[in-house]
């Protein structure tokens, strides 16, 4: 151990840490080499990533704040303003599924608490490996607890997500968690301190050894070793965290902050370094003085990652009365320090400085990186032959809603308090969730979306395909796409292909992005999610928010009334990179962004003019599963007829084409098919009824009862984690 | 005068603002009523212990809750007639205060369950249930992780039973009173099945018996 230089240790390379003196003029102390360590980890820094983050659109008319801050904020109009964002805590999931899950959903909860907003629902995107695995069943059945036991305590709803399973996350499972929050009447509150002699006050929980480390050794590496790294990962409180939140919500609207940041990665180094360059200003803390929950040596007070704390600026007039609000809601307030003038960050321990570097070389000059751009061979069209057509494809049909992966989510989304705050309009199990915006006629839906499979065949593509199924999602309640937030959770970029796919599907997403005009306004990096013998799909995940003007004008998936028309928007799919297919292969058509941004404009425009019973997005599983899924919302059976010309079973389960599933009242049709522009292709898919689905491709019928239907989509998840 | 409803408020409530929605929405008038003082608001006519994990469900939940300084004062009110109604955890706090027989225990799922269920009237001869008749159904979500109610039927006065009784209540129940019925618990949300929006607006009937 003693061998090993200490900056190799904290996971510096030897060429960052000669770096160090050159920007200093001298040695660092200790506890100063390893504040740079965490702060120029990928986590904190995102030196691989940062350069091609700059493809993102990130302005437009609704931005108020864009990606940089603890969240990202839009105007959805009525004088209501929203907060956003997305994060990975996948490493820590990994090792300790329960408390990682758990304190990445209070991560992201301070996120937007830290921008002066009230958190009003969660989403989850969860990838795991497959279901017949135990490891991965534990690791799902912990994380979903973990997710839980903290959403659920701390009152706000979780409304929506997704999950699958794949045998590539096996050892890398990913556990994504995003948060959407209303702005009071106080405004925006932004991170970057203010005004020379203000006090910093540090408030939440006491700060003890826990998640030391996190950032650099669990968040920035490979996971070969993480069964030794328990104690990086944190302890939830989820308590406190509620009893933060509504103290953080009365101190937002009296006015008594001039600055407000969480304490996450990193800790203290990271809230402190970042509030000072970002506001230009220095910061002095005495350490001696941080509420302690055990001894402490002064670089563990400085890094540690226990969660449920909060950095404030206060203007020394307000301080008493600031910690007075924060003693009435029972919890420990503390000025620290003071901001100063010029750029330092000054620690101080027992009278000695043990810190005293300009903020901005934490926070802003880690070293960044161009990761190397390798092209992964395109990839070979799927060989039809290779997969045995069914004698019985209502059968395979009832076996694929069986399929974890497309099978019902309650047994998930019932652990969860989907209703709490009493504004889940469209509650978990749609296209998207819809909630209502306290006090407005508007409702916001919401929607987690990743393609996975077609991002490691074709990473533009599925860049693209990624946002295009979000924005669907959206549509098909009814809801205009405004703003997004990314998680891009890859494999190490500076191994094999991953740089390049990462850059493709960032350029992917952008394109898309761009089309639709929803700009993204915060995001996440999470890398190096591999181990030895396996590395995760590109996983890109788009958090996206779309605006109902009219809050009871949402749109659902379930069919309605006997008679209403179906009708198919969107081109055909393909079984390549399908579930059906169940092979990880296949080289996939071309992504028509404007064809398809144009069928999503269709039944947009569908919905604002109320033609629309339902719409459904077609996706995992294709055609036939989503009828088979209004079938089974609605109760009501549908009678399809698709033009035969290619395998039943490639009719049926084929996947992509952006298409959507819609239904109208029989007279409304023609006003629907006046709305479409030639870009889009509308066909005629038959008539809802009856008690089963039916669908017939030439002179062939498949029928699938809807009550057996139900049978195998409500059994495919508790059977596989029985 | 409309009537006022002192929606209480402990560390870890989550359900404060929705309740007090509700209440609104009954034409009544709300106020906070906070865990750590002596007394109910001046002119609270009835009491609302809204949903939560007040304490953070430490030791029991409702036990830390029950024993807090308002809770005096909300027995008071109770003991000279005063309606009060305590919605999830409000139904734990006011079994652990004794205000109500029985205790709930861990769901015989061993999980948080979150789904609109149907009840089923047992008694209608309550405040809670007097526009309705014994029999009805009505459809008010529940979610919850300790909603199972123990206890003994014959010696509590039940107010509304599950159809399903997924969470393994004793004889189904859903909801108790008192004997003399102005107090009742119930573990299904009321104050989030006021809003067709939401789905239902059943839960109005039975916050309606706040009103006197």
């Amino acid at each position: 151990m003693s061998d090993v230089p200490l900056h190799r240790q904290l996971g510096l390379t030897d060429d960052e840490a000669a770096l160090i003196p050159e920007l200093l003029g001298r040695e660092p102390t200790d506890p100063e080499l390893v504040m740079f360590s965490l702060m120029w980890s990928e986590h904190c820094s995102y030196k691989h990533s940062k350069p091609l983050l700059r493809g993102f659109p990130t302005t437009g008319a609704r931005v108020l704040q864009g990606p940089g801050e603890n969240a990202g904020v839009v105007d959805v109009g009525d004088g209501i303003a929203v907060a956003l964002k997305i994060e990975s805590h996948n490493h820590p999931s990994a090792v300790e599924p329960f408390e990682g899950a758990a304190t990445g959903v209070g991560g992201i909860v301070r996120d937007i608490i830290a921008m002066g907003a009230r958190p009003i629902a969660l989403l989850d995107s969860l990838r795991f490996g497959e279901l017949t695995s135990a490891r991965s069943r534990h690791l799902f059945t912990r994380s979903v607890a973990g997710i839980g036991h903290y959403g659920n305590c701390i009152g706000v709803p979780t409304v929506g997500g997704e999950v699958s399973f794949d045998d590539r996350y096996e050892e890398s499972c990913l556990v994504n968690a995003m948060c959407v929050g209303v702005l009071g009447p106080g405004g925006i509150l932004r991170a970057a301190a203010q005004g020379p002699g203000n006090a910093l006050v540090l408030f939440g929980n006491k700060t003890g050894r826990d998640g030391i480390g996190g950032a650099s050794v669990l968040a920035s590496a490979e996971l070969d070793e993480a069964e030794d790294k328990r104690p990086s990962v944190q302890v939830s409180d989820p308590f406190t965290e509620r009893k933060l939140m509504d103290c953080c919500r009365e101190l937002a609207e009296s006015g008594t902050l001039v600055a407000l940041q969480d304490l996450g990665a990193a800790g203290l180094t990271s809230a402190a370094s970042e509030m000072a360059a970002k506001g230009g200003v220095g910061l002095d803390i005495d350490l001696d003085l941080v509420p302690l929950r055990e001894t402490l040596a002064p670089a563990e007070i400085l890094v540690s990652e226990s969660q449920e704390r909060m950095l404030a600026v206060v203007l020394p007039e307000k301080l008493e009365e600031m910690i007075a609000v924060c003693r009435r809601w029972d919890l420990d307030a503390t000025a620290i320090g003071s901001v100063t003038e010029g750029e330092n960050l000054v620690a101080r321990s027992g009278g000695a400085v043990v810190v005293d570097l300009p903020a901005r070389l934490l926070a802003d000059d880690a070293p960044v990186y161009e990761v190397p751009r390798v092209p992964a061979p395109a990839g070979i069209p799927l060989d039809l032959a290779t997969i045995p057509e069914p004698a019985d494809l209502a059968a395979a049909w009832a076996d694929l809603l069986a399929r974890p992966n497309i099978a019902s989510k309650r047994w998930i989304y019932e652990r969860y308090d989907h209703l709490v705050g009493a504004n889940t309009i469209r509650r978990p199990g749609g296209d998207a969730a819809v909630v209502r915006l306290p006090g407005s006629d508007r409702a916001i839906a919401l929607t987690t979306d990743c393609a996975e499979r077609h991002c490691e065949i074709d990473p533009r593509g599925g860049g693209r395909a990624s946002v295009l199924e979000a924005a669907r999602n959206l549509a098909c309640v009814g809801a205009r796409p405004v703003a997004a937030t990314d998680c891009l959770n890859f494999p190490n970029p500076e191994k094999g292909s991953t740089g390049w796919r990462l850059a493709e599907s960032i350029a992917g997403m952008a394109e898309a992005l761009t089309a639709l005009d929803v700009p993204v306004v915060s995001g996440n990096v999470s890398l190096y999610n591999e181990s030895a013998t396996r590395s995760i799909l590109p996983t890109p995940v788009v958090g996206m928010m779309g605006l109902l003007e009219r809050a009871d004008s949402s749109v659902g998936h379930a069919f309605a009334d006997a008679g209403d028309v179906v009708l198919l928007v969107g081109d055909d799919g393909v079984l390549d990179a399908s579930e059906y297919a169940a092979s990880p292969g296949g080289a996939l058509p071309d992504v028509d962004v404007s064809r398809e941004v144009a069928a999503i404009e269709l039944v947009l425009r569908a919905a604002e003019e109320g033609l629309l019973r339902s719409a459904h997005d077609v996706s995992g599983g294709g055609l036939a599963v989503a009828l088979a899924e209004s079938a089974m919302a609605g109760g009501v059976g549908v009678t399809a007829e698709v033009e035969p010309g290619r395998r039943d079973d490639e009719v049926m389960f084929g996947e992509g084409g952006g298409r959507m599933l819609v239904t109208l009242a029989a007279g409304d049709v023609a006003r629907f098919e006046g709305l479409a522009g030639p870009a889009v292709r509308v066909r005629w898919l038959g008539e809802v009824g009856g008690d089963a689905v039916v669908l017939r491709i030439g002179d062939n019928e498949v029928a699938l009862p809807v009550e057996r239907a139900r049978e195998a989509y409500e059994r495919g998840l508790p059977e596989a984690l029985a | 005068m409309s009537t006022t409803v002192a929606v209480l408020r402990f560390p870890g409530t989550l359900d404060h603002d929705s309740a007090v929605r509700a209440v609104e929405g009954l034409g009544a008038t709300a106020v906070e009523a906070w865990h750590a003082d002596a007394e109910l608001p001046a002119g609270t006519d009835a009491v609302l212990l809204p949903g939560g994990f007040s304490y953070g469900d430490h030791l029991r939940c409702g036990a830390i809750a029950s024993r807090a300084p308002v809770m005096a004062a909300v027995k008071r009110h109770a003991d000279a007639g005063g309606r009060v109604v305590g919605i999830c955890n409000g139904f734990q706090v006011l079994c652990e205060a004794g205000l109500l027989p029985g205790a709930l225990r861990r769901n015989a799922t061993l999980s948080f369950v979150c789904r609109q269920m149907e009840l089923e009237v047992a008694d209608d001869d309550t405040p809670w249930t007097s526009g309705l008749e014994t029999g009805a159904v009505i459809s008010i979500p529940i979610k919850n992780n300790e909603g199972a109610w123990y206890g003994d039927p014959d010696a509590a006065r039940v107010v509304l039973r599950y159809r399903d009784n997924l969470l393994g209540s004793t004889d189904a129940v859903a909801g108790v009173a008192n004997a003399a019925g102005n107090v009742m618990g119930l573990m299904p949300h009321p104050e989030e099945a006021c809003d067709a929006l939401l789905g239902s607006t059943d839960g109005q009937l039975v916050l309606a018996g706040l009103i006197a």
